[in-house]
């Protein structure tokens, strides 16, 4: 019998690539939306992304460190967008690795603003494309999870917490 | 700078390193004057905790001299402070409600994932104490990089010395949250297992919070004789039984509150343990609880036990039973530093709280090597190790 659980967390007749990652921010929706709805800014908290050209209102091209060392690129689209509630989008056809997902937002009172992601892609070379993604730690599902931290730091504290030293082991650090 | 890092067990050296930088807004850079070495340093020392990394500066018991600050920092240039061993932002929702050992933004992003694992949730970061708790540098050096330091590192007023104040940074607030914990009313007998720093400090907390006795339970003597000298009771479990003492003592009826404060020694963060437990399921260290047991079957029904004492896995053969049969109360968790600081400065000042009995050894930081050797090497005697850089 179905339940109220994400379909993320099923364990059975899952789509092989599906994750969903929640984080709740202590700050209203507004400013939670707005500032997750600028792509541009994205690099600042997402260790992966490169670059991200916004073209227009819905479209834009990603630039995202890829396993070994390479970069993948693809143009992506936003399929829907109700303000303050969700932001869905796609990534347009022949994308190196296709991938799609929505971003739901939530009020949550005197806690802030609660954030779900839902991401569902297909892995370079299948399986074992995510095993070796996951050594490289590049693989979505977790990046996913680091990445709304970062976002979840920036929005509460202004800042990205590093256990760098000082700004050169920040550069060797990065993110 | 000189620092004392780890390369492996039982090898701890001075090294020279850069010197740490503002990275964050909310940064300041401290020049260390005062900086202890905890019980829980010897795990470290012991080789026991995973994720170290060789090169890790050590330490975080320290306090000294704002000497840089970052563009929201609070603090001034020439000021002196004592910082908080937890890493918490003061904003996220847990930090607004106190439970700063809980805040969600003190570990970094990627260092989140094995406690994550681990405890289902991240916990605070933690100065100097392995990758798992952030991978940050620690206070056992010249200089520190500390983070969030508009709301973390409390200003300690001139003229007070470095010794009354330092065990603000971790072993006094973590006793007085151990007495806190214990819901202490008026007329109760109090039982607390291990007289290091963290006991002894809740010995007195105890009594400040309104406890008619306390029982310390320990095996080293000089430890129950600092214990004595608050007012403590004792029983040495080496010449006494313990249960049986504690229930004659007691009138029958057992303590009203227990607080183990042994754990920091005899288990600590086992977690090389806890996953090869999680792989296999064939090892637990069956006494590493002992203390936490016989707690629990010494308590009065319905009494309370306070464990500040850290444990980092799975313990078998734990009394849930009894626990559960006698209706007893378990507050614990890592110290919420930033909560008490005030207060316990002003208990300091007002000379409510004595901290500088328990230090029996201060050395230059050069000398932190033979300084680790010696407190593990000689616990009876050696009770607290401060490092002082710059001394001669």
């Amino acid at each position: 019998m179905a339940d109220d659980a994400p379909l993320a967390a099923a364990k059975h007749d899952k789509p092989t690539a599906l994750a969903a990652r929640a984080v709740t921010i202590n700050q209203p929706v507004a400013e939670v939306y707005s500032r997750f709805r600028d792509f541009a800014a994205w690099p600042a908290f997402m260790e992966n992304v490169v670059r991200i050209d916004v073209h227009d209102e819905r479209r834009s091209h990603w630039v995202v460190k890829a396993p070994g060392g390479s970069n993948v690129e693809w143009d992506a689209r936003i399929t829907e967008e109700v303000p303050g509630k969700l932001l869905a989008w796609e990534s347009e056809p022949g994308a190196e690795i296709p991938n799609r997902g929505h971003v739901e937002f939530r009020d949550a009172g005197a806690r802030g603003t609660v954030i779900v992601a839902t991401i569902d892609y297909d892995p370079p070379a299948g399986v074992i494309g995510k095993v070796i993604a996951k050594m490289f730690q590049r693989e979505p599902a977790i990046q996913a999870r680091r990445d709304l931290r970062r976002f979840k730091q920036l929005l509460e504290t202004g800042e990205i917490a590093t256990p760098a030293m000082n700004a050169k082991q920040f550069e060797e650090m990065g993110l | 700078m000189k620092a004392i890092a780890w390369h492996g067990k039982h090898d701890v050296r001075v090294d020279t390193v850069d010197d740490p930088g503002i990275v964050n807004p909310r940064d300041c850079i401290i020049k260390v004057t005062s900086t202890a070495i905890c019980g829980s340093d010897l795990h470290l020392y012991d080789g026991y905790i995973p994720t170290m990394q060789s090169g890790d500066i050590l330490g975080h018991e320290f306090m000294g001299e704002v000497v840089e600050v970052g563009a929201k920092s609070t603090l001034k240039k020439g000021q002196r402070v004592v910082v908080p061993f937890t890493i918490s932002c003061g904003s996220c929702y847990h930090c607004t409600k106190q439970q700063f050992s809980a805040c969600d933004n003190g570990l970094p992003a990627d260092n989140q994932d094995i406690a994550q694992e681990l405890y289902g949730q991240p916990m605070a970061g933690l100065f100097g104490y392995s990758h798992m708790t952030g991978g940050y540098a620690g206070g056992q050096a010249e200089y520190v990089r500390v983070p969030f330091s508009d709301v973390g590192p409390i200003v300690i007023p001139d003229g007070v010395e470095d010794d009354k104040v330092l065990f603000l940074s971790d072993i006094l607030p973590t006793g007085w949250m151990a007495a806190e914990n214990a819901d202490i009313e008026p007329g109760d007998t109090v039982a607390v297992w291990g007289c290091g720093p963290v006991g002894l400090f809740a010995i007195q907390s105890a009594f400040l919070m309104g406890a008619e006795r306390v029982i310390a339970i320990d095996h080293f003597p000089n430890r129950l004789k600092l214990a004595a000298k608050f007012g403590a009771e004792t029983i040495n479990f080496e010449e006494s039984a313990v249960y049986e003492a504690l229930m004659v003592m007691t009138g029958g009826i057992g303590p009203d509150a227990v607080i183990d404060s042994v754990g920091l020694e005899a288990h600590g963060f086992f977690v090389d343990n806890v996953l090869d437990q999680i792989k296999v399921s064939t090892f637990t260290g069956t006494d590493r609880a002992h203390a936490n047991r016989q707690a629990i079957i010494a308590c009065r029904k319905g009494g309370r036990v306070s464990m500040p004492a850290v444990y980092g896995g799975f313990v078998d053969k734990w009394p849930l039973g009894a626990f559960m049969e006698k209706g007893l109360t378990l507050k614990t968790g890592q110290t919420h530093v930033q909560r008490y600081l005030p207060a316990l400065l002003t208990a300091i000042l007002e000379e409510k709280i004595d901290t500088t009995f328990l230090i029996s050894h201060r050395m230059p930081l050069e000398k932190g090597p033979e300084g680790y050797k010696m407190f593990h090497d000689q616990q009876n005697d050696v009770t607290k190790i401060v490092l002082k850089p710059g001394m001669m």
